[in-house]
């Protein structure tokens, strides 16, 4: 558990709810999920697209497809931070010229990660259009970038952390909202994990 | 995890952990030599001078290519067009080189030891791509990084090397390698072309091919070059494909499922046959285009240790 007072703002069925209704406003709003595909950014977006597919499948009869993206050769920080970030692989298993694509984060804050996230996938193709879904937005955006499918908003300020554990990477399900105590969280120099 | 130093001067040194992290980084970066635009943003505004003083096409082309699909600038200096074929010391040369605020300096040399020199003296970052008859740590990476994708890992795997271990960085390399990564070399010569005190090293060392073959998970034939030959090292070059050239009727006696390797360039018919080196085994030219990868994460790395030391 990280230092500082930590308040938990959704346990496993409030994350496990937000996923559903995701899913459902992307049926709504799309009407077909036809060549639409999944895309979760590294490391906890992976895991939130699955469990929306899965959804999906159910709710649609037909499964998306997923991939995967690591944003670390796009970072806009790589001179300024020390040691580069160790690179995952970055999959994606469908055509991206012509897909319409949900890209998945846990965590929308500065949009610096979601910027880099469209300069890889525009990288491998032309995507017809691409929307965003994400688990909680947190605010304080950088760039103009905005969710089209938001889990949960929460109001924080910059020295706070908001931390999403899932299952499939951490064991458990929950967001936690960590208060800033002191040194140490307001860091200018972001850890390999953060959200830029 | 990251790499300890700025520079890769070598494979000696370098622990476990770090030739996994350079291996695994590598694997991520394949990728992108499969899209149809083959490049990332990821070095802009760097600058890469490929400072070649001895002739090399692959080594060369493959660092090129792995600079530019990072996005670096890059400048070649090779040893006929720089001023070193006027009498230039490598020292002035270098300091001129690091008054074109270079990152990296990628130097192949025939002294061993050149790279070292060079990056005592500038505050950029090395890489050795091959110092003379001591070290060619990318090939190694890349050979490595090809027996992974085939073998899974490497600890265990039986890997002969056979041809010029004397004269041999990619050799020298290899056994640094693979040895700290817990796999079971055997060298295999003749003993005019074995370094003395080889022995001493974490390796098997024979004088027959056939006993070097047996079993073998990765076999790996070196170039021999006509020079050795002049210099009497063995009778003629059809004396050293009958007694230790790689053919059909050797590679049965590897595993089943043996991948037969090659840094290049070859000389077929010499230290391999051609239906070998074409054959369904053979991987040779899978390892240029990884390559590409491997190189491409080296640099990836070492920029980032370029960024810390800058940081501090």
């Amino acid at each position: 558990m990280p230092a500082g007072k930590s308040v938990r703002i959704l346990d496993a069925s409030s994350i496990d709810r937000a996923l559903t209704r995701i899913a459902h406003e992307i049926i709504e709003r799309n009407k077909s999920l036809d060549g639409l595909g999944l895309v979760g950014i590294r490391t906890r977006g992976m895991p939130m697209a699955l469990r929306l597919a899965a959804k999906l499948g159910r709710i649609h009869s037909a499964e998306p497809t997923t991939g995967v993206l690591d944003i670390n050769l796009y970072r806009d920080d790589l001179s300024l931070i020390a040691a580069h970030p160790v690179l995952k692989k970055t999959e994606i298993p469908f055509e991206v010229d012509g897909a319409k694509i949900v890209l998945v984060d846990d965590v929308l804050f500065t949009g610096r990660t979601i910027r880099a996230a469209l300069d890889g996938l525009m990288d491998l193709g032309r995507p017809d259009w691409i929307q965003l879904a994400v688990l909680v937005d947190r605010g304080h955006r950088e760039v103009p970038i905005r969710a089209d499918y938001v889990g949960k908003n929460v109001p924080t300020s910059r020295d706070e952390q908001v931390d999403v554990r899932l299952k499939e990477v951490d064991g458990n399900d929950e967001v936690l909202l960590i208060r800033a105590d002191g040194a140490g969280l307001a860091s200018s120099e972001p850890a390999e994990e953060d959200r830029q | 995890m990251r790499l300890r130093s700025r520079h890769l001067l070598g494979i000696d040194g370098l622990e476990r952990s770090e030739i996994d992290l350079i291996l695994d980084t590598a694997e991520s970066l394949a990728e992108i030599g499969t899209r149809e635009i083959k490049k990332v943003p990821t070095l802009r505004g760097r600058t890469v001078v490929n400072f070649f003083i001895e002739p090399s096409t692959r080594t060369r082309s493959s660092f090129e290519l792995a600079e530019k699909r990072l996005s670096a600038d890059t400048v070649n200096f090779s040893a006929s067009t720089s001023s070193f074929s006027k009498g230039e010391t490598l020292l002035d040369t270098a300091r001129n080189l690091e008054s074109m605020a270079p990152d990296f300096i990628v130097i192949r040399h025939s002294q061993p030891g050149a790279p070292h020199f060079l990056a005592r003296h500038c505050s950029c970052s090395i890489i050795n791509a091959g110092d003379g008859a001591h070290e060619h740590p990318t090939q190694a990476l890349l050979d490595a990084y090809t027996i992974r994708r085939h073998k899974g890992g490497l600890r265990g795997l039986r890997v002969t090397i056979v041809g010029d271990i004397l004269n041999s960085r990619v050799a020298r390399s290899n056994l640094f390698l693979l040895s700290t990564m817990g796999a079971d070399v055997t060298l295999c010569a003749p003993p005019t072309l074995m370094p003395p005190g080889v022995e001493k090293m974490k390796c098997k060392v024979t004088h027959r091919v056939e006993q070097a073959l047996d079993g073998a998970d990765v076999v790996m034939a070196l170039r021999i070059q006509l020079e050795r030959m002049r210099a009497g090292s063995f009778p003629s070059l059809r004396e050293y494909a009958t007694l230790y050239g790689i053919n059909r009727e050797r590679l049965e006696l590897a595993a089943a499922d043996a991948i037969v390797m090659h840094p290049g360039p070859m000389n077929r018919g010499v230290e391999i046959t051609g239906e070998v080196a074409d054959g369904e085994r053979s991987v040779i030219l899978e390892q240029v285009t990884n390559g590409v990868a491997v190189r491409m994460a080296v640099l990836y790395l070492l920029a980032g240790e370029l960024g810390r030391e800058a940081a501090a």
